[in-house]
């Protein structure tokens, strides 16, 4: 009993460790990134090739003045970006990272994903509405309706290849993909579910929220210091649920041509995380009714048909 | 082994529950509100009733909670903060809340004390013939309750039709 404890505590360090990590280098890695694509260097100056940049960014942000407005509600002011940051955290713990590793083996894994992630939604309201300013409400509510719609989508979209793994266990679904992977049952799904997870982060071509010729930077304008590293790495860090939950659902998790094992899953989820950033550099930004327009008159009714699609083949299969 | 949990998540609920209705700033009471639906979620969790408990999270405090929190910050609190508070009916109020205490706890006491553990096992048994809580819930909610689902969500329909229709300018 005690030993089990024990070694979830173990897991939950190393899990966690390693993805506060990730994260930080995720930012040096998206500004390489876009720097190639756009034929410029990125950072080059910290370090070797700029590898120290993440750590110069965490220290910067560390020592910066903490600057509270007058106007503002304090609690809720400190403890939105920990709304905005824990959730994508407690989501890596359902997440299998090899068929041994699992923090937590739950029945309704899936259920579980979709519901915190719901939550992370909770602190960009409360960072809106707290800071105070006219500029972060509007930006909050706008960045909240954006986000509490595009989870809608992305739950439905997650429902097709729930239909076919028959289970909501994490597990479950990595296993019943051992033939075939669930993208080539259920491409519409993966589209769906991609374009959700990028407007559920913010990310272009769905940013408008936090655009910067237009919010000055939306919800989060009054936040500095750490409070603004964690919204910062709370980008990050759903962009990399999202990533993974697209690698289990989708891409057949930690299963891959040779033997199984946690290097396909770091794999898959690196392939997505560079695919978002790749969009980031190449697309424009959507207007926000354009955004909304695309979610319920598109994507929502092509959710509904892929689950009814799905049930009709299922049922004469 | 449970003990622990229940307390801490059981005091946990009673007390923020108190807190809901005793905060001057209502975005607060909205925030302990939401203390109190996760607390609700843990209990669920510990009476093997997980899919209840992700639906609770997903549906009540994700959804519901979120529209409460818009609704709340978008009207100017402020004024309805500063205004002096309407306590007349404090007598009756307190003469009513301990009738309805009352009845809650005859209820509660008719309730619990009833079960052996023969019932909880044949409960178990049931739920288990099943094979498991969410399985559980899919098939009787498709099968012995389909009219009562179909009727509830025909009632949602209309209500966000009523919604449109106060809320639009014109048609």
């Amino acid at each position: 009993m005690v030993l089990e404890v024990l070694f979830a505590l173990i897991k939950i360090v190393i899990v966690w460790g390693t993805v506060s990590l990730l994260v930080a280098y995720m930012t040096y890695f998206e500004r390489k990134l876009i720097g190639h694509m756009q034929v410029r260097l990125g950072p080059m100056r910290v370090g070797p090739h700029g590898l120290l940049q993440p750590i110069a960014d965490g220290l910067k942000l560390f020592l910066k003045e903490d600057i509270i407005p007058r106007e503002a509600d304090k609690a809720v002011f400190i403890l939105a970006p920990l709304f905005a940051l824990i959730p994508a955290f407690v989501v890596y713990s359902v997440i299998p990272i090899s068929s041994g590793f699992v923090i937590a083996n739950l029945n309704i894994g899936l259920l579980f994903v979709v519901g915190v992630s719901s939550l992370g939604i909770f602190g960009i309201v409360m960072a809106g509405w707290a800071s105070g300013s006219k500029y972060s409400m509007l930006g909050g509510f706008r960045s909240a309706a954006q986000m509490i719609s595009y989870e809608i989508f992305l739950g439905f979209a997650l429902v097709g290849p729930l239909m076919l793994a028959g289970s909501l266990n994490m597990l479950d679904i990595v296993e019943a993909q051992k033939e075939t992977w669930f993208i080539v049952y259920q491409p519409l799904a993966f589209v769906l579910f991609f374009i959700a997870g990028l407007a559920e982060t913010n990310r272009i071509p769905f940013d408008l929220p936090e655009a910067e010729t237009e919010l000055v930077a939306g919800f989060h304008t009054e936040y500095s210091g750490m409070k603004f590293a964690f919204f910062f790495l709370a980008e990050y860090a759903n962009m990399m649920v999202v990533c993974s939950i697209a690698a289990v659902v989708f891409f057949g998790g930690y299963l891959g041509p040779g033997a199984p094992g946690a290097h396909w899953f770091i794999l898959k989820v690196f392939i997505g995380m560079f695919f978002m950033m790749w969009l980031r550099a190449t697309l424009p930004r959507l207007r926000y009714d354009q955004l909304m327009g695309l979610g319920w008159k598109l994507m929502f009714p092509l959710a509904l048909a892929n689950i009814f699609l799905t049930g009709l083949l299922m049922y004469l299969v | 082994m449970e003990w622990p949990f229940f307390i801490i998540f059981g005091l946990g609920m009673l007390i923020s529950s108190l807190l809901v209705i005793t905060r001057r700033n209502v975005v607060h009471a909205a925030l302990y509100l939401l203390l109190t639906l996760f607390c609700a979620a843990a209990l669920y969790v510990m009476l093997e009733a997980e899919f209840l408990a992700a639906i609770q999270v997903l549906i009540y405090a994700g959804a519901i909670m979120m529209l409460y929190v818009f609704v709340i910050m978008l009207i100017n609190v402020r004024e309805s903060m500063a205004e002096r508070q309407w306590q007349r009916q404090k007598v009756a109020a307190g003469v009513i809340g301990a009738l309805l205490a009352a009845e809650f706890f005859v209820i509660l006491i008719k309730g619990i004390w009833v079960p052996s553990a023969k019932t909880a096992e044949a409960a178990k048994a049931a739920l288990n013939a099943y094979g498991g809580n969410t399985e559980a819930f899919g098939v009787t909610l498709y099968t012995e309750f389909l009219f009562p689902f179909e009727v509830v969500s025909l009632l949602l329909l209309a209500a966000m039709i009523g919604a449109i229709v106060i809320a639009k300018r014109e048609i």
